[in-house]
């Protein structure tokens, strides 16, 4: 959501800050995020593990930064070949935007398969995380509009968001890799 | 004394508004709300709200041509920093479409392009303030931004551009950043004046002050103390000195009575920022990358 705020200013300079920017911003969000729940629910299924979890943080993360290095020549070029800033405003939009936002999507339905230990419980981890992920959504939205936009440039914010994110990758790949040790080294003790 | 009259009786008139208004048109557009009200034979676009401080646009209805607003005719100093009379005009927001009137009025054979980027705008300043098009006056509906880079990349050039897209409850951000500033003096003629009218009195005024000079130089900055409005006057070149001001406002003094604008006394209203630099030098300059302006704006 923070990054989805600062679309708009990323925008405004090719595409206006007419209505339909944010309509497009909204649509694309929207929509890859959608495919993003689909496929990360998909790959949930296929022995999954906290390094994998992790690997789609740090992807993301890796998938955020063309929106700082080539905003500015994919925004030319579709300026140059677009007339219609609806259209043209879509296209920057899902050039940008689509795959970074694809993955924090499959983020969600992954932290379910990865919580859920119990059946009956299910709702309640669903319920849970839902609430984690729509309140950091709402706070990742409040704080850049308000504050981070005051203090730094666009790239700066979204270069901190790429590093939180593949940072975040990181802890989960690495508590992974503790975790196995330990099991090994504990299974090691119970056979001496 | 005349003008004391006028001036007591917009005053009066404003201030008497909420019992005398009489709401002409109302209508909610994808922007904003706009109302056109009329206090007696004054006619006023409104944006938003019912309070004087947000009047777009203002007109006499016995005396369409006579300027009602003080910033309209301060906006004229941008003749006397240039010698050539304008011959293609480029005004972003139109308001009431009152200075492409009064400029096709003046200079009937310049070409005006009036942009608004709400259609309702266009229309209303049609339909109530006699705002109109020919073949040397044309209306687009368009983000100004967008605009100015298409003219850029058609390599078009204007003799005058007016920047009035700003009002005082919402800047758009992306049009007081210096890769704009920028893309507008692209288009300027060699001749070319840039006048924006701006509100900040705010912390943006040192930002939006520092991103002009970034861009321009130093320029002017015309104001006359009867409101918070300021106009900053920009060109390609070295300013003006006061001398050639001076003559140039002889020469332009009997044109633009009509209007209401006495260009003599506007060129006493004009403060260089060579000579007087109102904010710190080490202002951050508003960019692309960073225009928080209607933050700054408060």
């Amino acid at each position: 959501m923070g990054i989805e705020m600062l679309g708009g200013r990323i925008l405004a300079p090719y595409f206006g800050s007419s209505v339909h920017i944010w309509g497009s911003i909204i649509t694309v969000f929207m929509l890859s995020l959608s495919f993003g729940y689909l496929l990360g629910g998909k790959f949930s299924t296929r022995s999954p593990s906290l390094t994998k979890y992790g690997s789609i943080f740090f992807i993301s993360g890796i998938t955020v930064l063309p929106i700082v290095l080539w905003a500015q020549p994919i925004m030319e070029l579709i300026f140059t070949h677009i007339e219609d800033t609806r259209y043209g405003s879509l296209l920057a939009c899902m050039v940008l935007f689509f795959i970074p936002t694809i993955f924090m999507g499959m983020i969600s339905p992954y932290s379910v398969r990865l919580l859920v230990k119990d059946k009956n419980k299910s709702g309640q981890v669903a319920g849970v995380l839902y609430f984690v992920s729509t309140l950091g959504s709402a706070l990742g939205t409040i704080i850049t509009s308000f504050y981070f936009v005051l203090h730094f440039e666009v790239n700066t914010i979204i270069y901190a968001y790429s590093i939180l994110l593949m940072l975040l990758g990181i802890v989960a790949i690495l508590a992974d890799k503790l975790n196995v040790q330990l099991k090994q080294d504990v299974a090691g003790v119970a056979h001496e | 004394m005349n003008k004391w009259l006028v001036s007591l009786t917009i005053a009066l008139a404003l201030l008497s508004a909420q019992s005398f208004a009489k709401v002409v048109h109302k209508e909610r557009s994808m922007y904003r709300n706009i109302l056109v009200e009329d206090i007696e034979n004054l006619r006023c676009l409104k944006f938003n709200v019912k309070t004087s401080k947000t009047n777009q646009s203002c007109i006499y209805k016995n005396d369409p041509r006579y300027l009602v607003f003080n910033y309209t005719k301060l906006l004229f100093s941008s003749l006397l920093v240039t010698n050539k009379d304008p011959e293609s005009v480029l005004i972003i927001g139109l308001g009431g479409g009152t200075m492409s009137n009064t400029i096709h009025e003046i200079y009937p054979n310049a070409k005006i392009e009036n942009i608004e980027i709400d259609p309702a705008v266009v229309k209303v300043a049609r339909k109530y303030f006699g705002f109109f098009e020919n073949q040397h006056i044309t209306s687009k509906t368009q983000d100004g931004r967008i605009f100015v880079k298409r003219a850029g990349i058609k390599k078009e050039k204007y003799d005058w551009i007016i920047l009035d897209a700003f009002n005082g409850d919402y800047i758009p951000e992306h049009l007081l950043t210096k890769e704009f500033l920028e893309e507008v003096k692209a288009l300027l003629s060699e001749d070319g004046v840039l006048s924006a009218n701006t509100f900040s009195v705010s912390e943006l005024y040192a930002h939006e002050s520092a991103t002009y000079k970034a861009v321009y130089g130093d320029f002017f900055n015309v104001r006359n103390g009867r409101n918070t409005n300021r106009i900053i006057l920009a060109i390609n070149k070295p300013l003006p000195d006061g001398q050639t001001i001076m003559r140039r406002a002889k020469s332009l003094q009997a044109l633009l009575e009509p209007f209401g604008v006495n260009m003599v006394e506007l060129s006493s209203n004009m403060y260089s920022t060579a000579e007087d630099q109102d904010w710190p030098e080490n202002t951050k300059v508003l960019t692309d990358q960073f225009s928080p302006a209607n933050l700054l704006n408060q």
